[in-house]
């Protein structure tokens, strides 16, 4: 789906809040048309900045940054007229209706009105919320909110649609739905820029991902390549005892062996390697799985909790 | 002049037509109130207040003291319709329904956004102002066709409250700190404004300087108050056009300047 046509470009791309505090640092960054990009990283690493300077909300206090061609700096309104917003925080408007909200909403980007209640009953058709069209926004579950969030987002049928944490609290259902859509948009041809924490998330739907870390991009790359580069092929976990530590590192020599709390976890290249271990210990509770994002976020950031 | 004034475009009144369309779905909940306010200040203070003393003690003024107080009563329906609606209403608007964040992620800009609510707040202004205008009217209190022009004075004078309530929602951390320009600022300006008597009746030159040159609401006052009667320039004895000028202009100067530095007090808030 993704071609080669730059569509997002950042250069030397900075954010400093109140002169003191540095949000994103200096960061390089290509978006090529039609790909979904995922900005992963911890809380505070700056994924929800760089996203908010993309749609010009936020100034940007150094470098360059680039939307299809047109500076941030002075083409703004421009830019906004071709981006679908769905921010992390719900900011629909509780004083409309559910359908009274994608209307009002597609006013605001110069929609004429019939054009907008199409566009509005066909967005419902396909977040699934018709039955709600007329219901209060007090009256949507979490689930719904975001829906409607990310089908307000399509009203003005953006080139380029900004997903900040899309699922953040949402059930294993509503996750599911709302990657499903994702899924049709890019096949749709939608360039689609995504923050999440959720490494799954990422692993699913994302042709790459940045991962940033206080504020710069410490890894790019496409998910199973990282994986396979940072974590490898297999995980072995166990409770942690010093033995069999010991042991582990005897007997697999060329594995990482990180321990963590009361866990143990072992990181090889190789695929099958830990078969052995199992067999040579069947009283302990020895798990095999395939390594993940998680694996290679948490060796990249390492385990230091962030707020 | 470029730099100083926001730049503004058509889509502030997708802005104000937001507001409007809100305001028009809770019609009776905002109609019938500012319908009732009025009548009971004119039976309480022009009917009762009034009746104690007579009719003919009020300096400078010719008629009787329910006429004086009817153009007072427009004017603080002017005052306290738009600053409300720019403090309280446009705080919930901005922190807690984070409405403007929204707006601002389509074409319409941060100040468009904010001119857009200053020109709603003087439209509120202008609504209840008119149904208070009406009210008086329907009392026989009108005595000039000069009166049809206090429409125009209730929209400019609710874009002066409107402005000056939005540069305190430019500094408000927390939607109690309203208590303070509430308190100490508009109610006093809603009872010493020449609104319920001639400030000349209180002989002090301090409290005449206050009042002309920080409260606003006495130039409004003054300018509905000449409109209504035909005597324009009826406040504190300055009996005379150049004075309602004067008015005028202090009005217009004012809520330009409070209009500019509302917008950017806002965006200096809103965008980091």
């Amino acid at each position: 789906m993704s071609s080669s046509e730059v569509l997002i470009k950042a250069r030397s791309l900075s954010k400093l809040y109140n002169h003191n505090v540095l949000a994103v640092d200096n960061i390089d960054f290509d978006v090529y048309r039609g790909e979904c990009v995922g900005f992963l990283g911890p809380n505070g690493a700056g994924k929800t900045t760089a996203v908010r300077m993309i749609y010009c909300f936020l100034p940007i206090t150094g470098g360059e940054l680039t939307v299809a061609g047109l500076d941030v700096k002075t083409q703004e309104r421009k830019i906004k007229c071709f981006i679908g917003v769905s921010p992390q925080e719900d900011n629909l408007d509780p004083d409309f209706t559910v359908i009274k909200n994608l209307e009002v909403y597609a006013r605001y980007f110069d929609v004429s009105k019939e054009e907008a209640r199409k566009r509005a009953h066909e967005l419902l058709k396909f977040f699934a919320l018709e039955e709600k069209k007329d219901a209060s926004i007090y009256e949507l579950s979490g689930g719904m909110k975001r829906r409607l969030i990310m089908a307000r987002a399509l009203v003005n049928q953006p080139r380029i649609l900004l997903l900040d944490e899309p699922t953040t609290g949402l059930d294993p259902q509503g996750r599911h739905i709302v990657w499903d859509k994702i899924r049709t948009l890019r096949k749709q041809g939608v360039t689609i820029i995504l923050t999440t924490h959720y490494m799954d998330e990422a692993e699913a739907l994302c042709d790459r991902v940045f991962i940033v870390d206080n504020g710069k991009i410490i890894q790019t790359g496409v998910p199973h390549e990282l994986i396979k580069q940072y974590a490898g092929e297999d995980v072995l976990e166990v409770e942690y005892d010093k033995m069999m530590v010991r042991l582990l590192k005897r007997e697999l020599p060329d594995a990482e062996v990180e321990v963590f709390g009361d866990q143990v976890r072992v990181f090889d290249k190789k695929h099958g390697v830990f078969r052995q271990i199992i067999k040579q210990f069947p009283d302990k509770n020895i798990t095999i799985r395939n390594a993940n994002l998680e694996d290679v976020f948490l060796r990249l950031t390492g385990r230091k909790l962030r707020e | 002049m470029i730099s100083f004034f926001p730049k503004l475009t058509y889509r502030v009144w997708l802005v104000w037509r937001r507001n409007l369309e809100v305001f028009t779905k809770t019609i009776f909940v905002n109609f019938l109130p500012s319908l009732m306010e009025p009548i009971l200040y004119l039976a309480a203070f022009g009917f009762g207040l009034g009746a104690l003393f007579g009719a003919s003690n009020i300096p400078g003024y010719s008629g009787g003291y329910v006429q004086f107080i009817g153009p007072g009563l427009i004017a603080i329906a002017v005052m306290y319709g738009s600053f409300f609606e720019c403090t309280y209403a446009s705080f919930v608007r901005m922190y807690f329904q984070k409405t403007f964040d929204a707006i601002i992620a389509t074409p319409v800009s941060v100040e468009e956004v904010i001119a857009g609510e200053l020109l709603w707040g003087a439209t509120r202004a202008t609504i209840n102002g008119t149904i208070v205008l009406a009210v008086v009217a329907a009392f026989g209190l009108v005595n000039s066709p000069f009166a049809l022009l206090i429409p125009v004075v209730c929209f400019f004078g609710g874009l002066l409250f409107a402005s000056l309530a939005m540069c305190f929602t430019a500094k408000a951390k927390t939607i109690d700190f309203f208590n303070f320009p509430t308190f100490l600022f508009i109610t006093p300006m809603f009872l010493l404004s020449g609104t319920f008597f001639p400030l000349s009746v209180i002989k002090s030159s301090a409290l005449e300087a206050v009042a002309l040159g920080v409260f606003p609401l006495t130039h409004v006052v003054h300018m509905t108050r000449g409109l209504m009667s035909g005597e324009i320039g009826s406040l504190l004895g300055l009996d005379s056009t150049a004075m309602w000028l004067l008015a005028l202009v202090w009005v217009a100067g004012v809520t330009l300047a409070l209009f500019v530095l509302a917008i950017k007090l806002m965006k200096k808030k809103l965008i980091k």
